[in-house]
């Protein structure tokens, strides 16, 4: 016996779908495909943003609220005190003196680091032979620790005695060994924070200043020259210079963030000295080294923070953060 | 080989796993155990015992002996260098703080809660340590800390060098400055009195060599003198002298500047003594700080380290009862520990009484110095009152900034700090 099998579907076989089928089932995979890359999204972003809500919202808001209790030795409040904290930071003194050094410690090393690493790039990215490994040579103190750094500076190059290495130098010129880190007046001590800085910054911004140069086409400069510019200070200052705007923006902007967060070499160079103080390093012996008062830290720690976006703010509004080059 | 063979090479998920879980157990375990010198366990009981890194060799090593030694718990002991105040700061606040640690006498830990009362452990031994001892480690008549060294601080000299530059022992702080001076000669400095020229140290001795008090009895602030003001000024000559070694590569607690002869004087501890004596033999002495002007005195002033509970201990009565072994009990150790390495006084009248290696010679000397001119830290006047007098010194001789507005500065702000204990 045979089967006729023409004309009708075969018991059990699947009838082709119809067009409301499709639309149906597109928008069935559709939703598969929306849920399931929400649900990655979440998978892969969640742990994140829940370390950010923890470990930084969480500790931000506590900041808040305990910098409006009195909270001596505990990082639980004990007493309300309104804004008497924000009060006593910002007219006892050592606060405001504070916020003059790094304001002085930025505009020294701001404008210093852009140029220089800004001149290393431009060195590195003309010359053709062994460029990697200049590259590596002026990046490799970026790896090297702000405490070791320090101590690096501290006891052997500006180390106060004869026999530091840059008193030994002076020693060839009859001059006397200068305490670095000891004097005041003239303030020798700025002479060796900040050329750790430099030692230890330059290589980053260099590379990020690298990167920016080789995105510049080199049509440009060609039409420069047929149109007479000369190669040089010409070029640099109406091709290059312009070219980088975008990243002379976001390396100002590192650059003056890193000033204000400015630590590690105070604390290690010049431990708690208040003509040497900057704001985190106040903030760090209030809190923790010898005050234990968690409400003047916080406030402190909160009205810095005001600070630092009050000027990233402004210097975006200044140097048009964001707009397209033109 | 068979496949199920093969996926059980070392390098399979599975044996990595045991392998990384291995590795980490006995990692935790090695931490959890982690300088005790201790074979086994005790009973379960756990102390954690923090110390500040000491300079003289050897004393780690004791510190681990002696924890080793308690059978009735396992003490762990932490050994921290740099930066002592602010480690033991967050541990206290956080609770992977220590349960026994030494410290120096502060009222707003007592205050806080943040330390336990000892005195039920040093009863039956009251009478054994000095008053001034007990009153440096109390707060409301209870006693929080207890002693283990006297430190006393002087002004090492150069015998030869004062000799060869004519010049006597400083007996009045003009005569100080006058030597500082007259011995900067030759790559020598005059005087070492720190890498922040004495601003720091000095900040309470200065006043007290004025004779100006910090805090009155009752707490309240006493310092503010026209004799502290003059002590400033004098600080200041002494700054402006450039005679003072500046920038060296050690600070004021490690006798290092001196005995290498970059300095003729520095101010140090007793606890430098034995090094020196190694390196100098006798060719050295000592002298208190001087006085300053007519109101003057010579201060010797003592520092030293007091062990303390804390109340967020494991269990504090067993933390109470290592101290009580270690610091109460165990005079032996307790001689151990002050004279085997670098010199202290035993805080133990009984035993300062019998501790040979400080009967004889310059060490004797420090013994006597200590008696006549000792000054103590008060637990009111905390470490951030202790902060606002050395901005005051420093910014008044370091930075040449008016010493009476410096020291009505340090006023205001010391009395808020006392409003915040009261």
């Amino acid at each position: 016996m045979t089967t006729t099998t023409t004309g009708g579907a075969r018991p059990g076989a699947t009838a082709p779908p119809g067009p409301a089928a499709k639309a149906k089932a597109k928008a069935r995979h559709d939703g598969h495909g929306v849920r399931g890359s929400t649900r990655t999204f979440w998978l892969f972003a969640g742990p994140f943003l829940a370390g950010l809500l923890l470990f930084v919202y969480v500790p931000v808001g506590w900041s808040f609220y305990l910098s409006l209790f009195q909270a001596q030795n505990t990082v639980a409040p004990t007493k309300f005190v309104g804004l008497d904290n924000y009060a006593d930071i910002l007219t006892e003194g050592p606060f405001t003196d504070s916020l003059w050094t790094f304001t002085l410690f930025a505009l020294i090393v701001v404008p210093l680091t852009y140029v220089l690493a800004l001149a290393l790039a431009l060195l590195v990215h003309r010359i053709s032979v062994a460029r990697a490994f200049f590259r590596s040579v002026f990046f490799i103190p970026t790896a090297c620790s702000y405490v070791v750094a320090s101590m690096v500076w501290k006891l052997s190059i500006f180390n106060g005695v004869r026999f530091g290495l840059a008193n030994t130098v002076l020693g060839w010129f009859g001059i006397e060994p200068i305490a670095w880190i000891g004097t005041v007046s003239p303030p020798w001590y700025w002479m060796v924070l900040v050329t750790l800085r430099l030692w230890l910054q330059l290589g980053f911004y260099m590379i990020l200043f690298l990167a920016a140069l080789q995105q510049i086409p080199k049509e440009l400069y060609e039409a420069a020259w047929t149109d007479g510019a000369r190669p040089g200070w010409q070029t640099f200052r109406h091709i290059t210079l312009p070219q980088l705007r975008t990243t002379s923006v976001a390396v100002v902007l590192l650059m003056l963030i890193a000033a204000y967060q400015a630590f590690d070499e105070f604390y290690n160079l010049l431990p708690n000295t208040p003509y040497a103080r900057p704001p985190l390093v106040y903030l760090y012996y209030t809190a923790l080294g010898q005050g234990q008062d968690f409400g003047h830290g916080s406030a402190g720690a909160l009205v810095l923070s005001a600070l630092i976006t009050m000027v990233t703010l402004l210097q975006g509004r200044i140097f048009g953060f964001g707009k397209a080059d033109r | 080989m068979s496949p199920e063979q093969n996926h059980s090479t070392p390098f399979g998920r599975r044996s990595f796993l045991r392998a990384s879980g291995t590795v980490a157990a006995a990692g935790f375990l090695a931490a959890c155990g982690g300088n005790t010198g201790r074979g086994g366990s005790t009973g379960g009981k756990a102390i954690s015992q923090w110390y500040h890194q000491y300079g003289e060799a050897g004393t780690q090593q004791a510190a681990l002996r002696y924890a080793k030694a308690y059978t009735k718990a396992d003490v762990s002991v932490q050994w921290i260098p740099g930066d002592y105040a602010s480690k033991l700061s967050s541990g206290l606040v956080s609770s992977n703080g220590p349960d026994v640690f030494e410290f120096h006498p502060d009222v707003q830990m007592a205050k806080s809660g943040q330390i336990v009362p000892l005195d039920d452990i040093i009863a039956d031994v009251k009478s054994d340590f000095t008053d001034k001892d007990l009153a440096a480690n109390s707060v409301d008549g209870k006693v929080y800390g207890i002693r283990m060294i006297d430190d006393p601080q002087f002004l090492y000299y150069r015998k030869s060098l004062l000799e060869k530059a004519g010049v006597q022992p400083p007996t009045t702080f003009d005569e100080l400055i006058d030597a500082s001076r007259k011995l900067d000669k030759g790559g020598v400095k005059g005087l070492y009195l720190g890498l922040k020229a004495g601003s720091d140290i000095l900040a309470s001795p200065l006043v007290w060599a004025t004779g100006s008090e910090l805090l009155t009895a009752d707490h309240k602030v006493a310092f503010d003198t026209p004799a502290t003001v003059e002590g400033l000024k004098k600080m200041r000559e002494l700054y402006t002298s450039k005679t003072l070694l500046l920038g060296a590569p050690t600070d004021w607690f490690d006798p290092s500047a001196f005995i290498q002869g970059l300095t003729a004087m520095q101010w140090c501890g007793l606890w430098a003594m034995p090094g020196i004596q190694k390196a100098l033999g006798d060719d050295f002495g000592i002298v208190p700080l001087p006085g300053i002007g007519s109101t003057g005195r010579p201060v010797v002033y003592n520092g030293g380290w007091s062990t303390y509970v804390s109340a967020k201990a494991k269990d504090v009565d067993a933390a109470k009862a290592f101290v009580k072994w270690l610091w109460i009990e165990q005079t032996k150790l307790q001689e151990d520990w002050c004279t085997s390495y670098g010199f202290h006084i035993p805080p133990r009248k009984s035993l300062a009484a019998k501790a040979t290696k400080l009967q004889s010679g310059t060490a004797a000397e420090a013994v006597k110095l200590f008696g006549t001119n000792g000054h103590y830290d008060d637990p009111y006047w905390t470490q951030a009152m202790m902060t606002i007098s050395q901005d005051m010194v420093n910014n008044a001789v370091v930075s040449g900034k008016n010493p009476e507005s410096e020291v009505a500065k340090a006023r205001t702000r010391v009395e808020a700090e006392l409003k915040k204990i009261a």
